[in-house]
Formats: C-alpha cells, structure tokens, sequence
C-alpha cells in the first residue's frame, strides 16, 4: 500500500521542534544509506550472530501447551537474545549508525524497564562511544537493578522527575538534551514511535525477529502459523514479529497492550481500548488523553508497556483490521508470569508475560493442530524483585 | 472583532516606525487566570508591542525547566485551550496576542473550531512549536480563512531550504531560535549566528529572536540583528519568584530594546 512519506494511513509524521528536523533529516539519510551499504549491513549481521547471539530459538513449549489442552504453543525466545530482549536489535542497529554513517561520538536514550537504556548502553560500549540514558523515578525504583547495569556498562542514568517520573517524561527530557546536542549526538529511541523516520528505522533493525520466526516454522511444522501474539507497549518486538507476515494472510495476529487494573478504573495503559487520535511526541498515533489534549498518566505493572501512546504503525493495522489489538490486566500478566515459570522454567519479562497471557486465554479454544507463536520479548531477571513486591515477600522488599 | 493579521500589521507599523518589537511571553493560568488579566495589563504598561501567551500543556517537550513548571502551576488551576479561549473573548486587552501552544490541544479541539474560537477571541497570531513546516499546510490554511497570523521557528541548525520553506510559511515574523536548544538556557551566540540570520533576512521577512534572552543587555545585543526580541522564561521567572519587581525587569527590557 503507498503511502505518504513517513505517515502510515493517516498516522505518523513529523511534530517536532524545528530544532530537531535537520537531525531528522540526516538520520533518514544515513538510515538511507545504510541499507545499501554492504560492509554496514554485513557488520550489523555478523554483531547479530556472534555478540547478540542470533538466531533466537522458536521453542515449542510442550508442557503449557499440555496444560492449555489446545493450540500448538511455541515462543520465540528474544529472552535469550544478549542482554535479556529484542530490544538489542535496534540499539545495536542505532549504535552502528551513529559511529559508522553519522560519525557521531554520543548517544542517547529514554528508557522504561531498562531494557532497550541496558540495550542501548550496551551498544555504546560496544562501539565505543558515550551514552546517557534518561530514566524516570518511578521507573528507576522498579527496575533498580537494570539502572545498576547501565552504570556498569558506562552510561549514566539521568533521573526524571517531571510529570508522571516514567516512560513519556524520559522521553520528553531526552528529546530536550538532543535538542540542545543535536550536533554530537543521536538520540537511540527505542521503539517504532516518535517522529519519521523512528517508526521505520527501528522496524527495520527489528525484521529479524518475524524473518527468522517465518524460517523456524516452516522447518518445524512445514507451514505458517495460525495466530502470532506479541505484547504492545510503544510496539517495536510486535512489528518486529508482525511485518514479516503481513502478507500472508492466512495468520491471524494479536497485540496485547496492556490493561492495568481494568479500563474502567482509568490505570492503565490501553491506547486502542481507552484512547482516541492525537499528536504526542512527534507523530499522530493513538493516545491517551482528556478531552483538552492534555496527556493522561498510565498504569500497567509492567514499566516498558506503561506508556500513553502506541507506534503509527499499529494504529494504522489497527484501524485495516490486519492486526487485532486487545489488552490483559496486571493480574493476568502476573498469573502468566508464574505459569511460564512453573511449566517451562522460564521467567518472563512481565512486558512479554501480557503476550503470554492472551496464549492463555486463547490457546484453549483452538484446535490443537493450530499453530501460536508468542513472541517472548524479554527475560523477567528484572522484573523478579518487583513482583516479590506485590506478592508480600518481606525478605526482597 | 479585530481586523485580522494583527501581527503583520503591528510589525510592519513597527519597521516603518524605524522602531524594533519588544514582546514578552507569559503562561496563561499561571498560577490562575484571574493573575494573568493583571499580568497581561503589566505587559501592556510596560509597552509590550506584541505579548506571547502560552497554553499549559502536560508535555510541553520544547520548554525549559521554568516554563515547564509554569504549566504545571496553570495545569493545577485547571487552565485548558478552551477556558483560556473564553477568558480573551472576555478580557480584551488591546496589546496584538499571539498564542503559542502545542498541538495535541488544537488537534483535540479541532482545526477549523480552533482558529475560528480563536479569532472570535481576537488572537492575532499562533505559534505551534511542534508543528513542523512539512505538516503545517491545513493549520496555514485555517489560519488564513481566520486572519490569524502563523509564525514559525527558524533554528540556527536550519538548512538553507528549511530556511526558505519555514520564512514562506511565516506571515508577522520568523521566530529565530536564537541558541540551538530549548528555552530558558543560557544565552550563547552562534559563532555563524550572524550569517545565517543574515540568510533568513534575505527571504523578507521581519525576524524576532527569542530563546535564552534574559538580561536588557542581551536583548539590546541581540536586538540590533533582528526586528525584535521575545522574552520568555525571564519574565515567568520574575513574576513568579519576584512579582514587586517583575514590572521594572520588563520595563528595563523594553528600554533597553
């Protein structure tokens, strides 16, 4: 389907300060010219093999599939990827163009969870070059154990105490230091969101994911799977999965955002379920907001799903019907997490236990020859000290 | 109702004067409406030829520390697009107004309501300052059909053809960003400032600078480069740290100009 330049149907675009556009404009040059740069594409290829540790296994998950009494369950493990999520992809991509194309010596990041801010620090060192990560209280008390891993890695975490201290903030604050930076810095965004040419940069550095997943299958099972469920925070392991199968219209997919304590209690996080269109943080997407357009604080359990806004992408596939978009609750996301745990031995990000969460729900009422494939975006290592928080376990508090 | 296009008449009342705009910016509901009638009425006396009003917005991504706490204290008075609106269709003040404000607000109000509420409230001109030129044609179109004046931001990080595209879009005056960052910083001129104001001028438009301009000094420095200067964070600052001797910073900043 054609579009207009950087816009997805009638969502995306470009709403950022002036300030910022000529570094926009080099950053779609340079991700113009590292496409059809060989020696680019081969090195970010070799790091995916060798460093990142790619291709990541589609594992069957035999035992919840048994338990579930249905489809066919298989995980795509970006949890065993290097440094615990997909979120590596992008950052090492982003990390690549700044040292190789933009011959630039800083980055910076906003980040949630911590993942893609480790991700991103981790990129940095690698290439070697310095690296700031923006990161909001609220966010840095929940993952106090990822902003420990940024330090160790050489980048310094600046906390964020505007607004509602999480996600959005961060970002806000990492698009003011490159507004006054622009000239040495590129600033690593972390998901296909933000203004173009983000959404489609960090889609194209996320593809592996769906490209190997499509190669697994067809091996393991000699056919296309039936239904692909991701988690939806700002979107980039979804589209990452997602975008190689768009085509095929035989497999149906699922984005799960996620449901906080509810839609009606208003803590959560579900743009499609409790949002409307609106123009946040450089492009038209789905947001939550008031009626005057002000911003509305989120909720969810876990912090890399915890944002207002969804990448354009989504909210285009969202509105052609090509992806179905539904949300799970942090109970549910918890109960996931514990399954997957006890069933496979394998924690989790809470981010990806929402996914899992959908498998639950759904898996049972499908026939067992179908075929789900969750994609696992990231390991729950971080997120273990926080859910002994709310389960009560004094001894981790 | 006003005539219309308020701020190209002013600023080119201005230039034929020989005389350079002076124009202050505060927050509107900061901390309430009821102040920002008198604050606008201080402007006024202070001979502000042009006052910036700003819309609160939760994530105001292109303002400094001082405005964003501004908003914050409007946001906290329940201070919307909206109400503001309403309260300039009431006050009246006859200083031209530009409103600057982010989009999601316009956006959720909806374009055409938008300039059509705000020329009924007799803003003279808009500043959107996440609205980039390549977006900017529906909003130019509205503001056109409104007589509401669309001033963009020019960026000393610009492109020569950024530079042309945003001067042609602008009608009243180019906003030149006059450090490369956010509002409220520390004012520190481009080494290549000159040149490339220099370029902006050549496409015929009046220039204000703004940005990083707090002290009369500054202003008188930075004033003989352009057709006039905007004062932001300053002024919020005085008035909210300071109020007793917020008139003399801004009638100190009006001589000095």
């Amino acid at each position: 389907m054609a579009h207009k330049r950087g816009y997805f149907g009638e969502y995306g675009g470009q709403f950022v300060p002036e300030t910022l556009m000529p570094a926009l404009e080099e950053l779609e040059k340079a991700f113009f010219l590292a496409k059809k740069d060989k020696n680019f594409m081969l090195e970010f290829e070799s790091l995916l093999k060798d460093y990142v540790g790619r291709p990541t296994p589609l594992y069957f998950a035999k035992r919840l599939t048994e338990y579930l009494g249905g489809g066919k369950i298989y995980l795509k493990r970006e949890d065993l990827a290097h440094t615990g999520a997909h979120k590596i992809n992008n950052a090492l991509g982003q990390a690549l163009l700044t040292k190789r194309i933009m011959k630039k010596d800083r980055i910076i990041a906003e980040t949630g969870a911590g993942q893609h801010g480790v991700a991103t620090a981790t990129g940095a060192a690698l290439v070697g070059i310095s690296c700031d990560i923006y990161m909001g209280e609220e966010d840095i008390r929940r993952q106090a154990l990822n902003v420990f891993r940024m330090n160790l890695l050489g980048a310094k975490v600046i906390p964020v105490n505007t607004g509602s201290k999480t996600l959005k903030d961060a970002i806000n604050e990492a698009l003011r230091d490159w507004t006054t930076n622009v000239k040495n810095t590129h600033y690593v965004m972390g998901t296909v969101f933000g203004p173009h040419p983000y959404p489609s940069l960090v889609r194209f550095f996320q593809q592996i994911i769906g490209k190997e997943t499509k190669k697994q299958i067809l091996s393991k099972e000699g056919r296309l799977p039936d239904l692909l469920i991701a988690c939806v925070g700002g979107g980039s392991n979804s589209i990452g999965l997602f975008s190689e199968f768009i085509n095929d219209k035989s497999v149906q997919m699922i984005g799960v955002e996620a449901g906080g304590k509810g839609i009606e209690s208003g803590l959560h996080a579900a743009r499609f379920a409790g949002g409307a269109k609106g123009i946040f943080q450089g492009c038209l997407s789905y947001v939550l907001e008031n009626e005057d357009g002000n911003i509305l604080p989120t909720h969810s359990v876990s912090a890399g799903l915890d944002y207002a806004s969804v990448g354009p992408e989504h909210a285009f596939l969202r509105d052609i019907g090509r992806v179905k978009y539904t949300y799970a609750t942090d109970d549910e996301a918890l109960q996931a997490f514990e399954l997957l745990s006890r069933l496979e031995g394998i924690i989790p990000a809470l981010e990806s236990a929402h996914a899992v969460a959908e498998a639950i729900k759904l898996a049972p009422t499908l026939s067992k020859e179908s075929i789900i494939v969750v994609n696992l975006s990231g390991r729950g290592d971080k997120d273990v000290q926080e859910v002994a928080r709310i389960k009560g376990i004094e001894s981790l508090k | 109702m006003k005539r219309g296009f308020q701020i190209k008449e002013t600023l080119d009342k201005l230039l034929k004067e020989g005389k350079k705009a002076f124009i202050p910016y505060i927050m509107a509901g900061d901390p309430n409406l009821e102040e920002t009638a008198k604050r606008l009425q201080i402007l006024q006396k202070a001979g502000a030829d042009i006052i910036e009003l700003g819309v609160p917005f939760t994530d105001p991504l292109a303002d400094g520390p001082t405005i964003q706490r501004a908003a914050e204290r409007a946001l906290k008075s329940s201070t919307t697009l909206r109400k503001i609106l309403q309260f300039l269709r009431e006050c009246r003040i006859s200083t031209p107004l530009v409103l600057m404000t982010y989009l999601n607000p316009v956006y959720c109000f909806g374009l055409e309501n938008f300039f059509k509420a705000a020329q009924e409230a007799g803003v003279g001109g808009v500043i959107f300052p996440d609205l980039t030129v390549e977006e900017s044609k529906p909003y130019r179109e509205y503001a056109k059909k409104y007589k509401i004046d669309t001033i963009f931001l020019v960026a000393p990080t610009s492109t020569p053809l950024r530079v042309k595209k945003i001067v042609q879009a602008s009608t009243g005056f180019v906003y030149y960003v006059s450090i490369t960052g956010i509002t409220g910083s520390h004012l520190r001129l481009d080494k290549d400032f000159k040149n490339h104001i220099k370029l902006v001028k050549s496409f015929g438009k009046p220039i204000c600078i703004g940005f990083g301009i707090s002290k009369p000094e500054e202003a008188k420095y930075v004033v003989q480069y352009s057709d006039g200067v905007i004062v932001g964070s300053a002024i919020v600052k005085a008035f909210h740290e300071n109020p007793h001797n917020a008139y003399n910073l801004i009638k100190s900043l009006r001589e000095a100009i």
